[in-house]
């Protein structure tokens, strides 16, 4: 729950602004593609992907009930979704796959990598995050979710993971860092893609875990809000995020 | 006998033919570079290098086949499916995606390079794994049709490289799922896979001269299996002996343990490596010496196993 609303802003910004992609026709070869590799908060992503046309915004009240497409984690069953994921670590090799494919069939389409904070203490992110700039895919895009907070605690009390902007410089990428919950920045930084020819681009997002719900906000324990929590605090997180529709 | 290319070389000369003809086709590699060196050379577009980074491997080659490529994964056996296994599983199987992938230095192959370098384990994970389908050539003629077919058949795949000899002297009829019988016998069945195949037909020579008439089949597709031919093995010759170079737990005589004990009960031998490490460092026929697994081994394992079940 924490890390979709941390990502809220960008995968708007992504889906109703930046990604080229056919709600009609989700597998088109020329579509960019995404990638949540984080996994967890699914559901952020599959507002979105309604917002955009893919699925009427009514299936997602199944949500992680009995025979539903929509889990924790995203599934290859849902429409406009590219990859299932759930298991730290995967997406950005996944995403390096895409984008190799990308350039050797001449196609101008890009790939978007969403990043957990925590996800990055795997190692198999390093090992992608090396190959990507090997072979100079600037058609690749990877977004660490900077919110703070693993599940138990802060991510530099777990294990710490910065600094964030000199570890993906030293492993060949452009990068920028900023305020992941700034719509104008961070549409102003996925327009700007690729920040560098022949480089692939990093954002470091500094968002808020929980961002919108006010007793969620900057809190560990946004990860898991498991339901059904009290009426009280589902009517003011309502509230707070500006009604339902 | 004639001069005899590696398993590794007719592979790479298998899928570079294929290449010629499909531009979708990819060769991935952990610094796998014995799998690929023709492909590399032909195609070097479709020729991704990843690096001593197996996880890696599996990934790239999952987004490739996303894009619709259709990617041979290489490196060894050990490693493909042991350091990358959960990439095999997320990435690859669960996504159903069209990726091979191929292990070398497979069994004790690695022999002296110790055992880190063995994979005696394989095809017992790659089993255990949905969607996945699990083949072992058994011979030189059947890596070209093992990879012709891997082509053909949309989705994952795990394909078991290991050292074959030459056993087919003319061309046959391949499918994927089929086992081939290669010595029609009553007394008992010798069901091999993969290095074993050979070994378990010069045995099968010896029983004979010994007054047992044992069938042999080539089992070379180990997921999805031939269960009529395991029924029809128990039920005729009322007794299997399984030969893989292998662990017994989990492999080629796990899966046919299964379809008997399911289907038809039969006595089951299953000869390959007993729940342990190859801790032997030597030459790789001697070890398979030290391991009880070659011709004389089997023709005396067999007949110890017939006095067994009284027959």
């Amino acid at each position: 729950m924490g890390g979709a609303l941390s990502s809220a802003d960008m995968i708007t910004a992504l889906y109703l602004h930046v990604l080229n992609v056919d709600p009609a026709n989700p597998k088109w070869e020329e579509r960019d593609n995404f990638i949540l590799s984080r996994g967890h908060g699914g559901i952020g992503l599959y507002a979105a992907l309604a917002k955009r046309g893919f699925f009427p915004i009514e299936q997602i009240y199944s949500y992680e009930q009995l025979g539903s497409k929509f889990g924790t984690h995203p599934s290859l069953k849902i429409p406009g979704v590219d990859l299932s994921t759930g298991s730290l670590g995967h997406g950005l090799s996944v995403g390096v796959g895409m984008a190799i494919a990308g350039k050797r069939d001449r196609k101008s389409y890009k790939v978007y990598v969403l990043l957990g904070d925590g996800e990055l203490q795997e190692g198999s992110i390093w090992e992608a995050a090396m190959s990507a700039s090997f072979y100079e895919l600037d058609n690749l895009v990877a977004i660490v979710d900077r919110n703070r907070f693993q599940v138990f605690d802060a991510t530099e009390k777990m294990m710490a993971i910065e600094p964030l902007v000199d570890k993906w410089k030293s492993f060949g990428w452009a990068v920028k860092r900023i305020d992941g919950n700034d719509m104008e920045q961070v549409v102003d930084t996925l327009e700007a893609i690729p920040f560098e020819v022949k480089k692939p681009s990093a954002i470091i997002a500094d968002t808020v875990k929980g961002k919108g719900i006010s007793f969620l906000e900057g809190k560990a324990v946004s990860h898991y809000w498991e339901g059904p929590p009290p009426e009280e605090q589902v009517k003011q997180a309502l509230e707070e995020l500006g009604g339902f529709e | 006998m004639s001069y005899q290319k590696p398993v590794t070389t007719l592979y790479d000369e298998a899928v570079t033919a294929l290449a010629r003809e499909n531009e979708n086709i990819y060769s991935v590699d952990a610094e796998g570079v014995w799998m690929n060196t023709h492909f590399r050379e032909a195609f070097p577009e479709r020729a991704i290098q990843v690096g001593i980074a197996e996880q890696n491997l599996v990934g790239v080659s999952a987004g490739l086949a996303s894009r619709g490529k259709i990617v041979f994964a290489n490196t060894m056996a050990a490693f493909i499916t042991m350091r990358a296994c959960e990439q095999v599983k997320v990435d690859v199987a669960y996504q159903g995606f069209n990726v091979k992938l191929v292990a070398s230095i497979t069994g004790v192959y690695g022999a002296y390079y110790g055992t880190t370098h063995h994979g005696l384990a394989d095809i017992a994970i790659m089993r255990a794994i949905p969607n996945m389908v699990v083949v072992v050539p058994g011979d030189s003629l059947e890596v070209k049709k093992i990879v012709n077919a891997a082509v053909e058949h949309y989705g994952p795949m795990y394909i078991r490289l290991d050292y074959v000899e030459p056993i087919y002297e003319e061309d046959y009829p391949f499918e994927l799922g089929k086992a081939v019988t290669l010595r029609d016998g009553k007394d008992v069945t010798l069901i091999a896979t993969g290095s074993m195949v050979k070994r378990a037909l010069r045995a099968a020579e010896m029983l004979s001269k010994q007054g047992i008439d044992a069938r042999v089949l080539n089992m070379h597709t180990i997921k999805p299996i031939d269960e009529k031919a395991i029924i029809e093995a128990g039920k005729e010759t009322g007794g299997i002996v399984t030969l893989e170079e292998h662990s017994v737990v989990g492999g080629l005589g796990g899966a046919v343990a299964k379809i008997v004990t399911d289907k038809a009960p039969t006595y089951v031998k299953r000869i390959g490596f007993q729940d342990t490490f190859c801790e032997i460092i030597g030459p790789y026929n001697e070890i398979l010496e030290q391991y009880k697994l070659l011709p004389p081994h089997i023709v005396d394992a067999t007949l110890g196993f017939l006095k067994r079940i009284k027959k």
